[in-house]
């Protein structure tokens, strides 16, 4: 897995998630989301468009991530998933959990 | 950093109730950076011939993922010293996958399925939750280290 991270004009941190996401490496994505908020981002979208498998622990770590934006006062969208990934968003019943944009711009209007 | 994978994978032709089974079998080490390149390879060997798109090897991927995570993690407790087991039977019908590890096993009714609202913040259970959704047909031995998945080709 890859994970880059570019700053919008308007202040998201957008976090680019190439590969998987997966048991062996969630950790990576959990690390960069902890940095971002130890310098003081608080408005956080994870694109997925790039992204081919996320699995139970993936998810996982996206709870967990969402969790602490939220402890911090900040905001967590996801963006740019497959019809496959957003299907295990849907199974899990945590598309209700999270702010889920059909494309990064989609994600990015209004934040 | 993955260790390196030494699968030994056997491809027998053998003759089932349903007629002409081939068998894939291998070893797969506790080592959850296998997980990755085992899915890759018993994928190939299952769906040979299917749409790289399909429903059906994403379905056999993630039961696959989620199946050996869980006995690398939960059955072997990551043991360097301990395998897990790994046997798939191909017909024309269906993918049926067996996955055993070497710990004492678990109460496969005990883990409940963590999708209410309350829940949705507890991180366990979602892997075999996912594997119950969508594989056809989800079974476990007595013991309940091993675990036998069904998906239908159709």
């Amino acid at each position: 897995m890859g994970v880059s991270t570019v700053k919008d004009p308007n202040g998201v941190l957008v976090i680019h998630v190439d590969g998987q996401l997966i048991v062996g490496n969630r950790h990576e994505l959990k690390a960069v989301v902890q940095e971002a908020l130890d310098r003081g981002e608080r408005k956080i979208l994870v694109d997925f468009s790039h992204t081919g498998y996320i699995d139970s622990s993936g998810l996982g770590a996206l709870v967990s991530i969402s969790k602490k934006v939220r402890e911090q006062g900040g905001e967590l969208r996801l963006a740019g998933l497959n019809e496959d990934l957003r299907s295990l968003f849907e199974l899990t019943k945590l598309d209700t959990l999270f702010a889920i944009a059909d494309t990064p711009a989609q994600a990015l209007a209004n934040f | 950093m993955a260790s390196p994978l030494r699968l030994c994978v056997r491809r027998a032709p053998v003759t089932g109730p349903a007629g002409l089974l081939v068998e894939v079998s291998l070893r797969v080490p506790s080592d959850l950076g296998c997980v990755e390149e085992t899915v890759d390879l018993v994928t190939r060997h299952c769906l040979a011939g299917e749409a790289p798109s399909s429903r059906l090897r994403f379905r056999l991927r993630v039961v696959l993922a989620e199946a050996l995570a869980n006995a690398i993690i939960a059955g072997n407790g990551e043991d360097p010293s301990k395998w897990v087991e790994l046997r798939a039977e191909l017909t024309d019908e269906l993918v049926r996958i067996h996955v055993t590890d070497q710990g004492p096993g678990f109460d496969h009714t005990a883990i409940p399925a963590p999708i209410r609202p309350e829940d949705l913040e507890c991180c366990s259970g979602r892997g075999l939750f996912l594997i119950r959704q969508l594989a056809d047909e989800v079974r476990f031995n007595e013991k309940g280290n091993s675990i036998c998945m069904t998906l239908r080709r159709r």
